[in-house]
């Protein structure tokens, strides 16, 4: 690798040789809006050349038409179903208390029972944690579709999609990259932990984690965040902490459910360590959404980690 | 207050009717994050920053980054193997009965 005064000073003076060291510039034999262009007339002709249909009706400028009403009319449909849900709602900020007891219960009794300063926090990960575990689940599954349908085993593949759009080295990307990745990253982590005390949460936390790694990978290249996120760290991280969410969600309904004494208390209400299981339980589901939409991420890329 | 959000709520139908009706699929995915940063602001304004901070991180970056990385590789044109430029054909042929 030159300098980068060196490398400055070959841009200045345009010098052929400058991209000597990016081998990772594929040559692009012309631009790609062309190439799209040709293939498409090239269908075009392939289409032409076809015989027409017979019965005239079935043709396919007919079911064009046909698709592009049903849509309309199903957008139509859509739109007055959600509209006349949306009028039977109350105003917003507005208190009915003929809605739900429910309500009343977890803003009456929710900072007592759960220790979470955020009510959200406390109704989703105490009230209704098994809904959380459920939403962390389908998550999981949606990740191992993508595996099942994505992922490339032969590493002759792997080394055609690696030849194109990489922008592991733009300047621009990098340099804004290193002052931005520690934000997020820091931003992350205190929307991650904070949970319990202020908006934000498990999941926003770790989209934010997961949006940084992403940043990292684009950036630096697969390298940088291949140390951070490995296949092994990704399958340990996600089971363990699915694995953990389930047990100690287990043990607290199993306690709760059955009026025994439980060791976790919910603590005292605005310090960090207080809500009981609701910080454990943030973190967990936190690394579990992290580690999937970076997983997601590569699975779409490059079709393996 | 009000005339602001009067603003943000058009300019989010605005965004939606463009995106089904753009005919280019990247500046139909740049609107549709736009459409999602101004979603978020929207959360804001209804005292759910929580839901905001998920539909900025997730709604404008992550599935739009996704959708642009699935862009690329479908106009990605094939050099040397002639099965994937066959099926890069058939996906444009797809492409062009939808239109």
């Amino acid at each position: 690798m030159k300098l980068d005064k060196e490398r400055f000073n070959a841009w200045l003076n345009d010098d052929p040789d400058r991209l000597n060291g990016m081998e990772e510039m594929a040559e692009i034999p012309y631009p790609p809006r062309e190439r799209i262009k040709e293939k498409r007339q090239e269908l075009q002709e392939r289409i032409d050349a076809q015989p027409v249909g017979q019965i005239s009706f079935l043709s396919r400028k007919f079911w064009q038409r046909v698709y592009s009403v049903f849509a309309v009319i199903c957008c139509a449909v859509m739109t007055v179903v959600l509209l006349s849900t949306v009028a039977e709602l109350p105003r917003f900020g507005e208190y009915r208390d003929t809605i739900n007891e429910l309500t009343e219960r977890y803003i009456v009794s929710g900072l007592k029972e759960t220790g979470a300063v955020n009510i959200v926090a406390g109704i989703i990960l105490d009230y209704r944690a098994f809904d959380t575990l459920g939403e962390s689940f389908v998550l999981f599954c949606a990740l191992n579709c993508v595996l099942i349908l994505l992922r490339i085993d032969s590493s002759d593949d792997v080394r055609h999609h690696e030849l194109y759009f990489n922008l592991a080295h733009d300047d621009i990307l990098r340099k804004s990259a290193l002052f931005s990745i520690p934000i997020v990253f820091v931003y992350g982590i205190y929307v991650l932990l904070n949970g319990h005390l202020s908006p934000g949460g498990g999941f926003s936390g770790g989209a934010v984690i997961g949006a940084g790694i992403i940043l990292l990978s684009i950036a630096y290249g697969e390298r940088a965040s291949g140390a951070l996120i490995s296949e092994k760290v990704f399958k340990t991280v996600c089971c363990c902490a699915l694995a953990f969410y389930g047990v100690a969600k287990s043990y607290s309904f199993f306690t709760g459910a059955n009026h025994l004494h439980s060791i976790i208390k919910p603590g005292t209400p605005g310090e960090i360590l207080s809500g009981g299981l609701i910080l454990p339980l943030n973190i967990a589901v936190g690394m579990v959404v992290a580690c999937t939409i970076y997983g997601m991420y590569r699975m779409f890329k490059k079709g393996r980690f | 207050m009000e005339t602001f959000k009067i603003i943000l709520l058009l300019m989010l139908i605005g965004c939606a009717i463009c995106v089904s009706l753009t005919k280019r699929l990247l500046t139909a995915v740049i609107i549709f994050m736009c459409y999602s940063l101004i979603m978020a602001v929207v959360w804001i304004l209804l005292e759910s920053p929580d839901l905001g901070i998920t539909e900025a991180a997730v709604g404008a970056g992550v599935s739009g980054i996704l959708l642009l990385v699935t862009l690329k590789k479908i106009n990605k044109t094939e050099t040397d193997s002639e099965e994937s430029e066959e099926e890069q054909k058939k996906k444009a042929g797809d492409g062009d009965e939808t239109r």
